[in-house]
Protein backbone atom coordinates (compact mmCIF):
# COMPACT_ATOMS: atom_id res chain seq x y z
CA UNK A 1 0.00 0.00 0.00
CA UNK A 2 1.44 3.16 -0.86
CA UNK A 3 1.50 6.30 1.45
CA UNK A 4 -1.09 8.22 2.55
CA UNK A 5 -1.18 11.39 1.04
CA UNK A 6 -3.32 14.79 1.45
CA UNK A 7 -4.33 17.61 -0.32
CA UNK A 8 -3.20 20.96 0.85
CA UNK A 9 -5.98 23.16 1.80
CA UNK A 10 -5.47 26.01 0.00
CA UNK A 11 -4.90 23.61 -3.49
CA UNK A 12 -8.36 22.72 -3.28
CA UNK A 13 -11.18 24.13 -5.49
CA UNK A 14 -13.54 24.86 -2.98
CA UNK A 15 -12.99 26.21 0.30
CA UNK A 16 -12.48 23.63 2.61
CA UNK A 17 -13.54 22.43 6.21
CA UNK A 18 -10.30 21.14 7.45
CA UNK A 19 -11.99 19.51 9.94
CA UNK A 20 -13.60 16.93 7.91
CA UNK A 21 -11.58 14.56 6.00
CA UNK A 22 -11.58 11.10 4.43
CA UNK A 23 -9.42 8.36 3.30
CA UNK A 24 -10.13 7.42 0.66
CA UNK A 25 -9.31 4.05 -0.76
CA UNK A 26 -8.12 3.76 -4.83
CA UNK A 27 -8.33 0.05 -6.12
CA UNK A 28 -4.97 0.12 -8.85
CA UNK A 29 -4.87 -2.36 -11.13
CA UNK A 30 -3.63 -2.28 -14.73
CA UNK A 31 -4.54 -5.84 -16.74
CA UNK A 32 -1.84 -4.78 -19.28
CA UNK A 33 1.20 -4.42 -16.69
CA UNK A 34 -0.03 -5.21 -12.91
CA UNK A 35 0.19 -9.10 -11.34
CA UNK A 36 -2.61 -7.61 -8.73
CA UNK A 37 -4.65 -5.08 -7.36
CA UNK A 38 -2.96 -2.41 -4.80
CA UNK A 39 -4.73 0.38 -3.06
CA UNK A 40 -3.52 3.59 -2.75
CA UNK A 41 -4.74 5.82 0.17
CA UNK A 42 -5.73 9.33 -0.03
CA UNK A 43 -6.83 11.85 2.60
CA UNK A 44 -9.36 13.99 1.38
CA UNK A 45 -11.45 16.89 2.66
CA UNK A 46 -15.27 17.01 2.51
CA UNK A 47 -18.12 18.98 2.89
CA UNK A 48 -21.93 17.78 3.59
CA UNK A 49 -22.52 17.83 -0.12
CA UNK A 50 -19.13 16.02 -1.72
CA UNK A 51 -19.81 13.19 -3.67
CA UNK A 52 -17.48 10.24 -4.14
CA UNK A 53 -17.13 11.07 -7.47
CA UNK A 54 -15.83 14.57 -6.85
CA UNK A 55 -13.88 13.22 -4.12
CA UNK A 56 -11.82 11.13 -6.73
CA UNK A 57 -11.82 14.30 -9.01
CA UNK A 58 -9.90 15.90 -5.83
CA UNK A 59 -7.48 13.32 -6.21
CA UNK A 60 -6.66 13.48 -9.84
CA UNK A 61 -6.82 17.15 -9.98
CA UNK A 62 -4.09 17.70 -7.04
CA UNK A 63 -2.42 14.24 -6.03
CA UNK A 64 -2.46 11.72 -8.65
CA UNK A 65 -4.17 12.70 -12.25
CA UNK A 66 -3.23 8.81 -13.30
CA UNK A 67 -6.37 7.10 -11.75
CA UNK A 68 -8.53 6.23 -14.15
CA UNK A 69 -12.39 6.86 -13.88
CA UNK A 70 -15.08 7.08 -15.89
CA UNK A 71 -18.19 9.65 -15.14
CA UNK A 72 -19.61 12.40 -17.66
CA UNK A 73 -22.95 13.65 -16.71
CA UNK A 74 -22.43 13.79 -12.60
CA UNK A 75 -26.14 13.51 -12.09
CA UNK A 76 -27.16 10.25 -12.51
CA UNK A 77 -28.14 9.63 -15.65
CA UNK A 78 -25.46 8.94 -18.31
CA UNK A 79 -24.83 5.84 -16.10
CA UNK A 80 -20.91 5.76 -16.16
CA UNK A 81 -19.80 5.95 -13.03
CA UNK A 82 -21.08 2.96 -11.20
CA UNK A 83 -17.86 1.36 -9.10
CA UNK A 84 -18.29 -0.27 -5.81
CA UNK A 85 -18.40 2.14 -2.98
CA UNK A 86 -17.46 0.40 0.24
CA UNK A 87 -18.18 -3.09 -1.25
CA UNK A 88 -21.54 -2.11 -2.96
CA UNK A 89 -21.80 -1.06 -6.43
CA UNK A 90 -23.01 2.44 -6.38
CA UNK A 91 -22.83 5.60 -8.69
CA UNK A 92 -20.06 7.52 -7.45
CA UNK A 93 -22.03 10.92 -8.31
CA UNK A 94 -24.77 9.70 -6.34
CA UNK A 95 -23.47 8.98 -3.24
CA UNK A 96 -22.47 11.75 -1.10
CA UNK A 97 -19.72 10.61 1.20
CA UNK A 98 -21.08 11.65 4.18
CA UNK A 99 -23.72 9.41 3.71
CA UNK A 100 -21.59 6.51 3.73
CA UNK A 101 -20.55 7.58 7.38
CA UNK A 102 -17.28 6.16 7.52
CA UNK A 103 -13.89 7.48 7.45
CA UNK A 104 -12.24 5.56 5.21
CA UNK A 105 -14.45 5.13 1.56
CA UNK A 106 -12.97 2.46 -0.39
CA UNK A 107 -13.67 2.56 -4.37
CA UNK A 108 -13.14 -0.25 -6.99
CA UNK A 109 -14.44 -1.44 -10.47
CA UNK A 110 -17.38 -2.84 -10.43
CA UNK A 111 -17.39 -6.42 -9.90
CA UNK A 112 -18.18 -8.80 -12.76
CA UNK A 113 -16.79 -6.35 -15.08
CA UNK A 114 -13.94 -6.47 -16.93
CA UNK A 115 -11.36 -3.90 -15.97
CA UNK A 116 -10.06 -1.27 -18.19
CA UNK A 117 -8.16 0.26 -15.74
CA UNK A 118 -8.42 1.21 -11.81
CA UNK A 119 -12.06 2.35 -11.76
CA UNK A 120 -13.43 1.76 -15.44
CA UNK A 121 -14.37 -1.42 -16.56
CA UNK A 122 -15.66 -2.77 -20.02
CA UNK A 123 -19.33 -2.42 -20.70
CA UNK A 124 -19.26 -4.56 -24.00
CA UNK A 125 -21.63 -7.31 -22.82
CA UNK A 126 -23.81 -5.53 -20.96
CA UNK A 127 -25.01 -3.31 -24.27
CA UNK A 128 -24.51 -7.20 -26.46
CA UNK A 129 -27.31 -8.51 -23.76
CA UNK A 130 -29.41 -5.28 -23.32
CA UNK A 131 -29.65 -5.41 -27.63
CA UNK A 132 -29.70 -9.00 -27.99
CA UNK A 133 -33.22 -8.57 -26.09
CA UNK A 134 -34.43 -6.26 -28.86
CA UNK A 135 -34.64 -2.86 -27.02
CA UNK A 136 -37.37 -1.52 -29.47
CA UNK A 137 -41.06 -1.39 -30.14
CA UNK A 138 -42.06 -4.27 -32.96
CA UNK A 139 -44.51 -4.05 -34.92
CA UNK A 140 -45.36 -3.98 -38.35
CA UNK A 141 -46.71 -0.41 -39.28
CA UNK A 142 -45.64 2.79 -38.41
CA UNK A 143 -47.28 5.63 -37.13
CA UNK A 144 -46.93 7.44 -39.93
CA UNK A 145 -49.13 4.74 -42.07
CA UNK A 146 -51.62 4.39 -39.27
CA UNK A 147 -54.51 6.76 -39.53
CA UNK A 148 -54.22 7.98 -36.07
CA UNK A 149 -51.08 9.57 -36.64
CA UNK A 150 -49.67 7.87 -33.50
CA UNK A 151 -50.24 5.03 -31.32
CA UNK A 152 -51.75 6.29 -28.32
CA UNK A 153 -51.64 4.79 -24.69
CA UNK A 154 -53.23 5.46 -21.56
CA UNK A 155 -51.90 6.69 -18.78
CA UNK A 156 -52.38 3.04 -17.25
CA UNK A 157 -50.84 1.60 -20.66
CA UNK A 158 -48.00 4.21 -19.56
CA UNK A 159 -47.75 2.91 -15.90
CA UNK A 160 -47.15 -0.46 -17.07
CA UNK A 161 -43.71 -0.18 -18.39
CA UNK A 162 -42.25 3.91 -17.47
CA UNK A 163 -40.46 2.51 -14.68
CA UNK A 164 -38.21 0.31 -16.42
CA UNK A 165 -37.74 2.99 -19.02
CA UNK A 166 -35.99 4.67 -16.50
CA UNK A 167 -33.15 2.29 -16.87
CA UNK A 168 -29.50 4.76 -17.15
CA UNK A 169 -27.48 1.30 -18.37
CA UNK A 170 -25.44 1.81 -15.36
CA UNK A 171 -25.05 -1.92 -14.90
CA UNK A 172 -25.15 -1.81 -10.56
CA UNK A 173 -27.77 -4.41 -11.44
CA UNK A 174 -25.25 -7.16 -12.90
CA UNK A 175 -22.64 -6.07 -10.40
CA UNK A 176 -24.75 -7.23 -7.66
CA UNK A 177 -26.37 -10.10 -9.04
CA UNK A 178 -25.35 -13.38 -7.74
CA UNK A 179 -25.79 -15.36 -10.85
CA UNK A 180 -23.75 -13.21 -12.50
CA UNK A 181 -20.88 -13.94 -9.97
CA UNK A 182 -20.29 -17.01 -11.30
CA UNK A 183 -22.15 -17.44 -14.84
CA UNK A 184 -20.76 -14.63 -17.30
CA UNK A 185 -23.13 -16.13 -19.89
CA UNK A 186 -26.05 -15.09 -17.97
CA UNK A 187 -28.39 -12.59 -20.15
CA UNK A 188 -28.34 -10.37 -16.48
CA UNK A 189 -31.29 -8.51 -14.48
CA UNK A 190 -30.00 -4.79 -16.79
CA UNK A 191 -31.29 -6.96 -20.11
CA UNK A 192 -34.18 -9.02 -18.43
CA UNK A 193 -36.21 -5.96 -16.64
CA UNK A 194 -35.45 -4.29 -20.42
CA UNK A 195 -37.23 -7.36 -21.76
CA UNK A 196 -40.21 -6.57 -19.92
CA UNK A 197 -39.84 -3.16 -20.46
CA UNK A 198 -41.41 -3.85 -24.14
CA UNK A 199 -43.23 -6.74 -23.49
CA UNK A 200 -45.27 -4.56 -21.31
CA UNK A 201 -45.79 -1.78 -23.79
CA UNK A 202 -49.12 -1.81 -25.16
CA UNK A 203 -47.21 -0.95 -28.45
CA UNK A 204 -45.22 -3.53 -28.65
CA UNK A 205 -45.76 -7.06 -30.70
CA UNK A 206 -42.76 -8.74 -30.15
CA UNK A 207 -43.58 -10.54 -26.86
CA UNK A 208 -42.98 -14.12 -28.46
CA UNK A 209 -39.48 -13.44 -30.10
CA UNK A 210 -38.28 -11.87 -27.00
CA UNK A 211 -39.86 -14.47 -24.71
CA UNK A 212 -37.91 -17.12 -27.17
CA UNK A 213 -34.45 -15.08 -26.40
CA UNK A 214 -34.72 -15.15 -22.82
CA UNK A 215 -36.15 -18.80 -22.39
CA UNK A 216 -32.51 -19.82 -22.61
CA UNK A 217 -29.83 -22.23 -20.47
CA UNK A 218 -28.21 -18.77 -19.53
CA UNK A 219 -31.73 -16.89 -19.61
CA UNK A 220 -34.59 -15.84 -17.12
CA UNK A 221 -34.14 -19.20 -15.25
CA UNK A 222 -30.90 -18.45 -13.62
CA UNK A 223 -32.47 -16.01 -11.87
CA UNK A 224 -33.76 -16.66 -8.44
CA UNK A 225 -35.13 -13.87 -7.01
CA UNK A 226 -32.16 -13.02 -4.55
CA UNK A 227 -33.22 -8.90 -5.23
CA UNK A 228 -29.92 -7.63 -5.23
CA UNK A 229 -30.55 -5.74 -8.53
CA UNK A 230 -33.14 -3.89 -6.96
CA UNK A 231 -31.22 -2.95 -3.68
CA UNK A 232 -28.79 -1.50 -5.65
CA UNK A 233 -30.48 0.20 -8.82
CA UNK A 234 -30.27 4.07 -8.26
CA UNK A 235 -33.00 4.64 -10.62
CA UNK A 236 -36.02 3.00 -8.90
CA UNK A 237 -36.36 0.44 -11.95
CA UNK A 238 -36.99 -2.78 -9.79
CA UNK A 239 -35.64 -5.40 -12.35
CA UNK A 240 -36.71 -7.88 -9.80
CA UNK A 241 -40.16 -6.73 -9.82
CA UNK A 242 -39.53 -6.85 -14.07
CA UNK A 243 -38.48 -10.29 -14.42
CA UNK A 244 -40.71 -12.31 -11.88
CA UNK A 245 -43.38 -10.72 -14.26
CA UNK A 246 -41.49 -11.26 -17.38
CA UNK A 247 -41.79 -15.29 -15.89
CA UNK A 248 -45.15 -15.45 -15.18
CA UNK A 249 -45.47 -14.96 -19.19
CA UNK A 250 -43.66 -18.03 -19.46
CA UNK A 251 -44.65 -19.80 -16.62
CA UNK A 252 -48.48 -19.00 -18.17
CA UNK A 253 -49.41 -17.13 -15.11
CA UNK A 254 -50.24 -14.21 -17.62
CA UNK A 255 -50.72 -13.30 -21.09
CA UNK B 1 -11.79 -14.24 -8.99
CA UNK B 2 -11.52 -14.59 -12.63
CA UNK B 3 -8.64 -12.18 -13.56
CA UNK B 4 -9.79 -11.05 -16.95
CA UNK B 5 -13.74 -10.89 -16.38
CA UNK B 6 -13.40 -9.59 -12.64
CA UNK B 7 -16.51 -11.57 -11.64
CA UNK B 8 -17.05 -11.86 -7.83
CA UNK B 9 -16.98 -15.75 -8.29
CA UNK B 10 -18.56 -17.92 -5.75
CA UNK B 11 -17.17 -16.02 -2.71
CA UNK B 12 -19.30 -13.35 -3.94
CA UNK B 13 -22.14 -15.35 -4.38
CA UNK B 14 -22.26 -17.03 -1.23
CA UNK B 15 -21.71 -13.88 1.05
CA UNK B 16 -24.90 -13.44 2.21
CA UNK B 17 -24.27 -9.88 3.97
CA UNK B 18 -24.66 -6.49 1.93
CA UNK B 19 -27.70 -6.87 0.34
CA UNK B 20 -30.39 -7.11 3.06
CA UNK B 21 -32.49 -10.35 4.10
CA UNK B 22 -33.79 -11.35 0.67
CA UNK B 23 -30.19 -12.37 0.13
CA UNK B 24 -29.23 -14.07 2.99
CA UNK B 25 -32.99 -16.22 1.85
CA UNK B 26 -31.09 -16.90 -1.53
CA UNK B 27 -27.70 -18.02 0.29
CA UNK B 28 -29.68 -20.09 2.47
CA UNK B 29 -31.98 -21.69 -0.04
CA UNK B 30 -29.07 -23.24 -1.69
CA UNK B 31 -26.70 -23.98 0.92
CA UNK B 32 -30.55 -26.23 1.99
CA UNK B 33 -31.08 -27.30 -1.74
CA UNK B 34 -27.24 -28.74 -2.00
CA UNK B 35 -27.37 -30.19 1.72
CA UNK B 36 -30.99 -32.15 1.19
CA UNK B 37 -29.07 -33.14 -2.44
CA UNK B 38 -25.88 -34.74 -0.16
CA UNK B 39 -28.90 -36.14 2.68
CA UNK B 40 -30.84 -37.77 -0.65
CA UNK B 41 -27.64 -39.23 -2.10
CA UNK B 42 -26.59 -40.35 1.03
CA UNK B 43 -30.20 -41.54 2.43
CA UNK B 44 -30.25 -43.29 -0.98
CA UNK B 45 -26.87 -45.82 0.29
CA UNK B 46 -28.65 -45.96 3.79
CA UNK B 47 -31.57 -47.74 2.61
CA UNK B 48 -29.66 -49.89 0.02
CA UNK B 49 -28.02 -51.23 3.21
CA UNK B 50 -31.11 -53.46 3.53
CA UNK B 51 -29.51 -55.78 0.82
CA UNK B 52 -26.81 -56.74 3.52
CA UNK B 53 -29.64 -58.13 5.10
CA UNK B 54 -30.99 -57.31 9.11
CA UNK B 55 -27.45 -57.53 10.26
CA UNK B 56 -26.36 -54.60 7.84
CA UNK B 57 -29.11 -52.73 8.85
CA UNK B 58 -28.73 -52.41 12.10
CA UNK B 59 -25.47 -51.69 12.08
CA UNK B 60 -26.50 -48.41 10.06
CA UNK B 61 -29.36 -47.70 12.01
CA UNK B 62 -27.00 -47.47 15.03
CA UNK B 63 -25.01 -44.60 13.50
CA UNK B 64 -28.17 -42.90 13.47
CA UNK B 65 -28.52 -43.13 16.93
CA UNK B 66 -25.08 -41.68 18.06
CA UNK B 67 -24.57 -37.96 19.15
CA UNK B 68 -23.21 -36.56 15.45
CA UNK B 69 -26.00 -38.36 13.94
CA UNK B 70 -28.76 -37.18 15.46
CA UNK B 71 -27.62 -33.53 14.99
CA UNK B 72 -27.43 -34.39 11.46
CA UNK B 73 -30.93 -35.32 11.29
CA UNK B 74 -31.53 -32.44 13.36
CA UNK B 75 -29.84 -29.75 10.33
CA UNK B 76 -31.87 -32.00 8.16
CA UNK B 77 -34.91 -30.88 9.51
CA UNK B 78 -34.30 -27.35 9.64
CA UNK B 79 -32.99 -27.76 5.68
CA UNK B 80 -36.18 -29.42 4.98
CA UNK B 81 -38.59 -26.83 6.61
CA UNK B 82 -36.59 -24.21 5.01
CA UNK B 83 -36.36 -25.47 2.04
CA UNK B 84 -40.00 -25.95 1.97
CA UNK B 85 -41.51 -22.57 3.12
CA UNK B 86 -38.95 -20.17 1.36
CA UNK B 87 -39.24 -22.54 -1.79
CA UNK B 88 -43.21 -21.41 -1.88
CA UNK B 89 -42.45 -17.88 -1.13
CA UNK B 90 -39.88 -18.45 -4.34
CA UNK B 91 -42.24 -19.72 -6.79
CA UNK B 92 -44.93 -17.70 -6.27
CA UNK B 93 -42.52 -14.81 -6.73
CA UNK B 94 -41.07 -16.29 -9.85
CA UNK B 95 -44.66 -16.37 -11.17
CA UNK B 96 -45.12 -12.65 -10.50
CA UNK B 97 -47.12 -12.83 -7.08
CA UNK B 98 -46.81 -10.50 -4.22
CA UNK B 99 -43.77 -8.32 -5.74
CA UNK B 100 -45.81 -5.51 -6.69
CA UNK B 101 -47.11 -3.19 -9.62
CA UNK B 102 -45.14 -1.37 -11.68
CA UNK B 103 -45.36 2.55 -11.11
CA UNK B 104 -43.88 5.64 -11.94
CA UNK B 105 -40.84 5.64 -9.37
CA UNK B 106 -40.50 8.67 -7.23
CA UNK B 107 -37.13 9.46 -5.25
CA UNK B 108 -36.13 7.45 -2.91
CA UNK B 109 -37.28 4.98 -5.37
CA UNK B 110 -38.37 1.87 -2.47
CA UNK B 111 -38.21 -1.54 -4.92
CA UNK B 112 -41.26 -2.70 -4.56
CA UNK B 113 -40.30 -6.32 -5.21
CA UNK B 114 -38.73 -6.10 -1.98
CA UNK B 115 -41.84 -6.22 0.40
CA UNK B 116 -42.72 -6.78 3.58
CA UNK B 117 -45.01 -9.70 2.38
CA UNK B 118 -41.40 -11.33 1.12
CA UNK B 119 -39.83 -10.36 3.70
CA UNK B 120 -42.34 -12.06 6.31
CA UNK B 121 -42.22 -15.12 4.32
CA UNK B 122 -38.30 -15.36 4.64
CA UNK B 123 -38.49 -14.74 8.55
CA UNK B 124 -41.37 -17.32 8.56
CA UNK B 125 -39.21 -19.55 7.20
CA UNK B 126 -36.33 -19.21 9.52
CA UNK B 127 -38.52 -19.10 12.36
CA UNK B 128 -40.62 -22.75 11.17
CA UNK B 129 -37.43 -24.06 10.50
CA UNK B 130 -36.04 -23.11 14.04
CA UNK B 131 -39.26 -24.63 15.89
CA UNK B 132 -38.68 -27.79 13.71
CA UNK B 133 -35.35 -28.09 14.58
CA UNK B 134 -35.92 -27.26 18.40
CA UNK B 135 -38.73 -30.17 18.40
CA UNK B 136 -36.53 -32.68 16.72
CA UNK B 137 -33.87 -32.00 19.17
CA UNK B 138 -36.49 -32.72 22.07
CA UNK B 139 -37.51 -35.78 20.30
CA UNK B 140 -33.67 -36.94 19.33
CA UNK B 141 -32.19 -36.03 23.08
CA UNK B 142 -35.19 -36.02 25.18
CA UNK B 143 -35.56 -39.58 25.31
S1 LIG C 1 -31.79 -1.53 -14.00
FE1 LIG C 1 -31.07 0.07 -12.57
S2 LIG C 1 -29.08 -0.72 -11.87
FE2 LIG C 1 -29.61 -1.89 -13.69
S3 LIG C 1 -28.58 -0.83 -15.37
FE3 LIG C 1 -30.68 -0.02 -15.25
S4 LIG C 1 -30.52 1.78 -13.92
FE4 LIG C 1 -28.63 0.60 -13.62
S1 LIG D 1 -21.44 10.59 -14.02
FE1 LIG D 1 -23.26 10.13 -15.12
S2 LIG D 1 -24.23 8.70 -13.83
FE2 LIG D 1 -22.55 9.35 -12.63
Amino acid sequence: MAQLVGIANEQASTPLSPSKSITLRISRFNPGHDESRKFMDFAVPYENWTTVLEAILEVKKHLDHSVAVRYSCRQATCGSCGMMINGRPRLACFTKISELDSDVVTVEPMNNFPIIRDLAVKFERLFETHQKIKPYIIREDTELESDEREFLQSPKEVEQYIQFANCIKCGLCNSACPTMATDSSFVGPQALAQAYRYVADSRDKGKDSRLKIIDDSHGIWRCHFAGSCSQVCPKGVDPAMGIQLLRGYLLGFKD
Amino acid sequence: MTRDENKEGIRGMANPGRYGIERVAYWLMRLSGLGLLAYFVAHIYETSNILRGKVGWDELLEMTQTMEGHILLTIVIAMCVFHTVNGIRVMLGHGGVGVGRPARPDYPYKSASQNYRHKIGIYSAILLAAVAMMYGLAVMFGE
